[in-house]
């Protein structure tokens, strides 16, 4: 995971000699898209049938995908401060207003794995790996992606200020994806 | 035979639609000129779309709760026909934006990349890729207990996600589409249509709705009949 940032980090620094603020902005938001399904569709492709025979034999369905959920978020907040930091030592830092940016970040980060978990675990289901999960989660994560990128551009200039009211939107929508998750995740657990 | 006055409605009202649409009088506003008379047929296709996605989730929910494969059939049928309305939802709309919006010189294809960009079209174009993506993920599994299964999940989990986000962000970007800082995000309904023509558009709407309704009850008919001839 680590070695697949570094190197399309790189591959973009080769790419690109200076970056604008606003495609820095798109740039580094698809990066994170393509990070977090790489990270997350892991975590239930991999899982073989053994295995989640004893998970299913030790643990109920709700607290199961809770657990998923917390370990895929904690991934994708790690994995998205890595990203983060690499490109500002590659591509600069076009950033005024950093705190309020990694702040986004992290709640970007967060909204992103907590949608491709539940997204991975149906298209454990399908038996078609990392595609299906693209047609899938692209659709659906685009409105959080918009809202996304549209509040991180406030933190490259030093005027705009980020309405509060648009956060507790995609916090609201977090929210909504975790009880969805404990909802209908036990219709999918059985075999 | 007893139970087809909803049919007759549905043509009733449909050929009140297009004789009172076509032919009434229409307020005359500066860009939109004649024009206006596609509220007739462009919002009814998404309304009629909205609400045959919202039966599709209902009839996924019923599946789940009863694990009775004709919901599961009813679910895929909705939705195939929401899709077709959402379809002629887009193109209705294509054709209108290229009078209203675009530059009378060029056609849509020379604009289209900077029309595509306002968000309510982003919504819709969302709303129909997420339903090619259930009907998808239905054909890629096998097992027909196990696809009614994990496209229900599917389908209840993108209509929660969308239908939040396609009501709630065309509020808060900026877009060309008429209902910009009123409450509803796509039209006024109060202030942009007169009343006379909202004694066309409730009927169109319900007229466009039944009709879409029609067509899905005589796809489930025959899926249902195929099912049957499949597995005796």
């Amino acid at each position: 995971m680590l070695l697949y940032i570094g190197s399309t980090i790189f591959v973009l620094f080769n790419a690109m000699d200076e970056t604008e603020s606003r495609v820095w902005n798109g740039l580094f938001w698809v990066i994170q898209l393509f990070i977090c399904i790489n990270a997350v569709a892991k975590s239930f492709l991999q899982e073989s049938r053994g295995r989640m025979l004893y998970f299913y034999s030790i643990a109920s369905p709700g607290s199961f995908v809770l657990a998923k959920l917390l370990f895929n978020s904690l991934l994708m907040l790690l994995m998205s401060l890595l990203s983060l930091l690499l490109f500002v030592l590659f591509l600069g830092n076009p950033m005024q207003n950093a705190g309020q940016f990694i702040g986004l970040v992290l709640l970007g980060g967060w909204s992103l794995s907590l949608v491709f978990t539940f997204l991975a675990a149906i298209a454990a289901k399908a038996q078609q790996n990392a595609a299906i999960m693209a047609v899938l989660g692209f659709p659906i994560i685009i409105p959080q992606l918009l809202l996304l990128m549209r509040l991180s551009s406030a933190a490259f200039s030093p005027l705009l200020t980020i309405p509060l009211s648009t956060i507790l939107l995609l916090m609201a929508l977090d929210i909504l994806v975790v009880v969805l998750a404990v909802i209908l995740f036990p219709f999918l657990w059985k075999d | 035979m007893h139970k087809s006055w909803w049919k007759i409605l549905s043509v009733l009202l449909l050929v009140y639609t297009f004789t009172a649409g076509l032919l009434m009088n229409v307020p005359r506003l500066p860009p939109l000129q004649e024009t206006i008379r596609n509220l007739y047929f462009h919002v009814c296709m998404w309304f009629a779309m909205m609400i045959l996605f919202t039966v599709s989730v209902v009839n996924s929910v019923r599946y789940l709760r009863s694990f009775k494969l004709k919901y599961d059939i009813y679910a895929r049928q909705f939705a195939v026909v929401g899709i077709l309305f959402g379809l002629l939802g887009y193109s209705t709309g294509a054709i209108w934006a290229s009078f209203t919006w675009a530059d009378p010189n060029n056609s849509i294809f020379d604009n289209f990349k900077t029309i595509a960009r306002d968000p309510k079209l982003i919504g819709a174009a969302i709303a129909l890729l997420v339903y090619a993506a259930y009907l998808i993920l239905r054909d890629s599994v096998q097992d027909a207990d196990k696809k009614a299964r994990v496209s229900a999940v599917y389908n209840i989990f993108a209509y929660a996600l969308l239908f939040p986000s396609i009501w709630i962000l065309p509020r808060i970007l900026p877009s060309l589409h008429p209902g910009n800082n009123g409450d509803n995000p796509a039209l006024d309904v109060k202030n942009d249509i007169s009343g006379s023509m909202r004694m066309v558009f409730y009927p169109a709407v319900i007229g466009w709705t039944l009709l879409g309704v029609w067509i899905t009850t005589i796809k489930i008919r025959l899926n249902l009949l195929k099912e049957k001839t499949m597995l005796s």
